[in-house]
């Protein structure tokens, strides 16, 4: 079986009841990518497959065959953070940092949702093609990602200044 | 070896005693605790932050042995009663199973030490670990799997069958309470406090409030499930415990492992060098003692990650608990009496009955003062330390009643704890070492714009909500645990602190790396901050908001030896020739006389002209004298706006401030953190948090993530914090420990904020919609 992670072609024969998020810890040795609950309910797990985001946990290995998947370890170029990253550091958007890389993957995903038009459930206006990144607009779409430290304030100020544009309170 | 220390086990000195101390020998506070000193209070970012945002922070399930096995468990399905027959024999034909390990097989092993009752324990239960067949509680460990994958020991797990023979269980906490009783202590203290006759007092009050609280159990939720990786090294009869363990208390699960193995606890490493939230749940429970066990079994490494349902199953969380608090109070609203009893649900097994009278202890002057815990013995997992036990929940009775005498007298909650502000510890009788509650009160109450909040509930509406502001007092005591050491070292290219403390993210690494720069006057590029590894000295937990403290108090003692080493070393021809101690300070990456700028050699200086690469001290730090001599608390008050849907019930907060008084904040960026993440986590307790338990079973209905209701994103307004910042001259750099404060006092402020939204008065959490209706 292989995959595209992190742009590069990786290669297991793995049981097929091995999550992604298996694969990526225990075969791959990628333990950035987070397992909190094993269910999809924490987003500790979130990695980008085709650059959208999702719970690694809740898809197979087997069933992401051949696809891209981005994991928080290849964000950064060498010792240069990834904007996001360099904005959790700088807003203390975290503590124990154990949901960090979720919540930067989400981040991630986010903001190409944003390029997209994709609407949220509290997007006022469904067929807006540029939504404003309100701060509601931000925390809803980030509350798939738990934070039990309780570092959402600053991982919002992460998120909004990662975004580049003005975020209304 | 230990790959943070480079140091063996051998290695591992005890600290040189330095007791009686005080933090400068002249009697006067710490000088760290003046503003601004070297970048004391400076909002330093993390300074483990670039490996925590690139996946390069590695946890205890993260790392390997080689030829490692991965575990998993099956749990009893009953509360109380025996095994009568395991089938594993699926479980052994099963693809790549390499051990299924029961009470029938499992290494003969101690009882492990339990928290609070044994000088070693760090467990949460004294229950033998997986060596008879008798069952304890729903959820107990009765079989474990080892297996090459994870996939192919769930699926083993999964097939074991048990029979049981069930005797009865007390797990109805309304029947346990009927049989409820003193315990023997309550964090070593009576259960009972008496202050004059509180109930005579409260008969004859002009004005009285007598009410129920009740507060369900809770999980501690940390993201990182726990997970252990370990092995036993070397060679028969002298092998090594080797363990990756996610932990707030190192060298104590080190001490309570020995016991329970029966070696000498140089044999145990446990190294926890990032910790995905502990929250008091990270101490020693079964998964690693079993894991340990089946290794031994094995003889193979072996990977124990808990599922989130296996931390319900086996960690245990915070009691729930029943209160009454009864206020009496004149027309001034001078309290005459404040009693505040109830009843908590625990175990034979354990020693914490959930303290909510803590508080209580020290908030208000009241006349006449009596409190009370009793427990209900039931047949659970043994409850244990969750942030901020005692105070958290016990707040939400106290301040909800607080808010209750308030608008019976037609006063407003602030001024009504001013009148009651007591001038010396009520039930110790000891002078506070540093109380400003009334100025973060008043500071907070400005910030928040609390004198716009309406008297008369459901006064305010914004269509279809009804907007309501409450407010409560915050609490948590400081303190500072004996056993804390620390090793200085110092060369070329500056200074490692090192002691086996912890950082679960609260900042301690930033932080006592800013604090250790500041104490040897080295910029904090060069000290490195050395934690989390059983083989550095010191025994630290990371719990009742004590390690800053206690690391401070240890690394002054620490620094205090190192100078003494290096006027040891210094020459006839060093400018530092011939003085004391007293004489010198550390500055400038060096030490020099103090108010003599001209006289001053730098640690290279005095090093190389001694021709030492290094020099190395470690101190026990002073005991903890201040607390024997005074009341020492932090203080806050908790602002809150909430809207409540007339519709729905629907409660949203839609702001929140903590005003708070806890000495000298060490680092504006990570305090700031510590106390919103608190608060988040009392939103949690005041709306929504609750951990079921099957009356009827004793089994844990929620134990997941998606039925456990934990606040998210959404849930959390924009929390301002602000802070006195008013040093405490009796602690280590003027600082008090702010980690479990933040949850105090919140739920009473959201449940008055919803009181004076609508008019409701909900003594029963969490808050959900269906109360408010």
């Amino acid at each position: 079986m292989k995959w595209t992670i992190n742009g590069h072609v990786r290669e297991a024969e793995v049981d097929f009841r091995t999550s992604l998020l298996d694969l990526l810890r225990e075969h791959f040795q990628l333990s950035g990518t987070k397992k909190g609950c094993n269910q999809g309910a924490c987003g500790a797990c979130t990695v980008l497959l085709d650059g959208q985001r999702i719970n690694a946990c809740l898809a197979l290995a087997v069933q992401v065959q051949g696809r891209d998947i981005m994991t928080v370890e290849g964000l950064a170029e060498g010792d240069a953070l990834h904007p996001i990253q360099a904005a959790f550091v700088e807003h203390d958007g975290f503590q124990c940092g154990y949901c960090t890389p979720g919540q930067i993957c989400s981040a991630v995903g986010l903001a190409e949702e944003f390029e997209r038009g994709l609407p949220s459930a509290v997007t006022k206006d469904l067929v807006a093609s540029d939504i404003e990144p309100s701060h509601d607009e931000l925390r809803e779409r980030m509350s798939g990602n738990l934070c039990r430290c309780g570092a959402y304030n600053g991982i919002v100020a992460a998120v909004a200044d990662s975004l580049g544009r003005e975020v209304r309170r | 070896m230990s790959p943070f220390t480079g140091k063996t086990l051998e290695d591992k000195q005890p600290g040189v005693a330095l007791s009686g101390d005080y933090w400068r020998p002249d009697g006067r506070p710490d000088p760290l605790g003046e503003s601004g000193r070297q970048g004391i209070g400076a909002p330093l970012s993390r300074i483990d932050g670039a490996q925590k945002v690139t996946g390069g922070a590695r946890f205890a399930g993260e790392f390997r042995f080689d030829g490692m096995l991965y575990a998993a468990l099956a749990y009893s399905t009953i509360a109380n009663g025996r095994i009568v027959g395991i089938d594993t024999r699926v479980a052994e034909s099963m693809e790549g199973v390499a051990l299924v390990m029961t009470h029938e097989n499992a290494p003969r092993l101690n009882t492990p030490p339990v928290f609070l009752r044994s000088p070693d324990g760090a467990a949460g239960d004294d229950h033998p670990v997986m060596q008879n067949e008798r069952v304890h509680w729903n959820g107990q460990p009765v079989a474990l799997v080892l297996a090459e994958t994870q996939e192919q020991a769930d699926a083993a797990a999964e097939s074991i069958h048990v029979a049981y023979a069930t005797e009865s269980a007390m797990t109805d906490f309304e029947m346990a309470k009927t049989q409820a009783h003193e315990p023997d202590n309550v964090l070593g203290g009576p259960a009972e406090i008496r202050v004059g006759d509180a109930d005579a007092a409260f008969e004859t009050a002009t004005h009285r409030i007598d009410a129920t609280y009740t507060t369900p159990r809770h999980n501690h939720n940390a993201i990182e499930p726990h997970a252990v990786t370990l092995a036993w090294e070397g060679e028969g009869g002298n092998e090594t415990l080797r363990i990756h363990d996610a932990s707030q208390c190192v060298d104590l699960a080190v001490a309570s492992l020995a016991e329970v193995f029966g070696i000498d606890a140089s044999r145990i490493h446990i190294t926890s060098p990032f910790v995905g939230g502990g929250f008091g749940g990270k101490t020693l429970w079964q998964h690693q003692i079993l894991a340990a066990a089946a290794a031994k079994l094995a003889g193979r490494p072996v990977r124990m990650s808990l599922t989130r349902k296996g931390v319900y199953r086996v960690v245990g969380g915070r009691a729930c608990t029943e209160q009454r608090v009864a206020l009496g109070a004149d027309d001034q609203g001078r309290l005459t009496a404040l009693i505040h009893s109830g009843i908590a649900a625990m175990t034979r097994h354990n020693n914490l009955p959930e303290p909510f009278t803590q508080a209580t202890k020290c908030l208000y002057g009241a006349d006449n003062i009596r409190l009370a815990i009793e427990v209900a013995d039931m047949h659970m997992l043994a409850n244990t330390f969750m942030r901020a036990p005692g105070e958290s929940v016990g707040t939400f009775a106290l301040e909800s009643a607080l808010d209750e005498l308030a608008e019976q007298l037609g006063m407003d909650p602030i001024e009504l704890r001013k009148r009651n502000e007591p001038e010396r510890d009520p039930t110790s009788g000891l002078p506070f070492s540093s109380r400003h509650l009334l100025e973060a009160a008043r500071a907070g109450a400005e910030r928040f714009g609390w004198s716009e909040r309406a008297s008369q509930p459901g006064s305010r509406r914004e269509g279809e909500w009804r907007i309501g502001l409450g407010c409560a007092t915050a609490t948590y005591p400081y303190m500072r645990m004996p056993g804390a050491a620390a090793r200085i070292t110092l060369d070329a290219e500056g200074a490692t602190v090192a002691i086996a403390a912890h950082e679960m993210g609260m900042g301690t690494a930033t932080v006592q790396t800013q604090v250790a720069a500041a104490r040897l006057g080295l910029p904090v590029e060069r000290i490195r901050f050395r934690y989390g590894d059983s083989l550095l000295t010191g025994r630290v937990l990371a719990g009742g908001s004590q390690q800053t403290a206690a690391i401070g108090g240890a690394v002054i003692a620490a620094q205090r030896a190192l100078v003494d080493e290096l006027l040891g070393l210094v020459d006839a021809d060093s400018p530092l020739a011939g003085l004391s101690p007293a004489q010198v300070e550390c500055r400038d990456e060096g030490l020099g006389v103090v108010g003599d700028d001209s006289r001053f050699e730098t640690y290279r200086q005095i090093l190389a002209r001694a021709e030492r690469a290094e020099l190395v001290a470690e101190a026990d730090a002073a005991d903890s004298e201040e607390l024997a001599n005074w009341s020492m608390h932090s203080f806050g008050t908790i602002f809150c706006e909430v809207g409540v849907s007339e519709v729905t019930g629907e409660i949203r907060v839609r702001r929140l401030l903590g005003s708070f008084d806890c000495g000298r904040i060490l680092n504006a960026k990570t305090a700031a953190s510590q106390f919103r993440g608190g608060m988040i986590m009392g939103l949690g307790l005041a709306l929504m948090e609750e951990t079921l338990f099957d009356s009827r079973s004793g089994r844990i209905m929620n134990p997941s993530l998606a039925d456990y209701h934990v606040p998210v994103q959404m849930d959390v307004p924009e929390i301002e914090v602000m802070w006195t910042d008013i040093p405490d001259p009796h602690t280590p750099m003027g600082a008090h420990g702010i980690g479990e404060i933040g949850i105090t006092g919140v739920g009473a402020a959201v449940a008055n904020a919803i009181y004076n939204a609508c008019g409701k008065r909900v003594r029963d959490l969490p808050i959900t919609l269906d109360k408010v209706m």
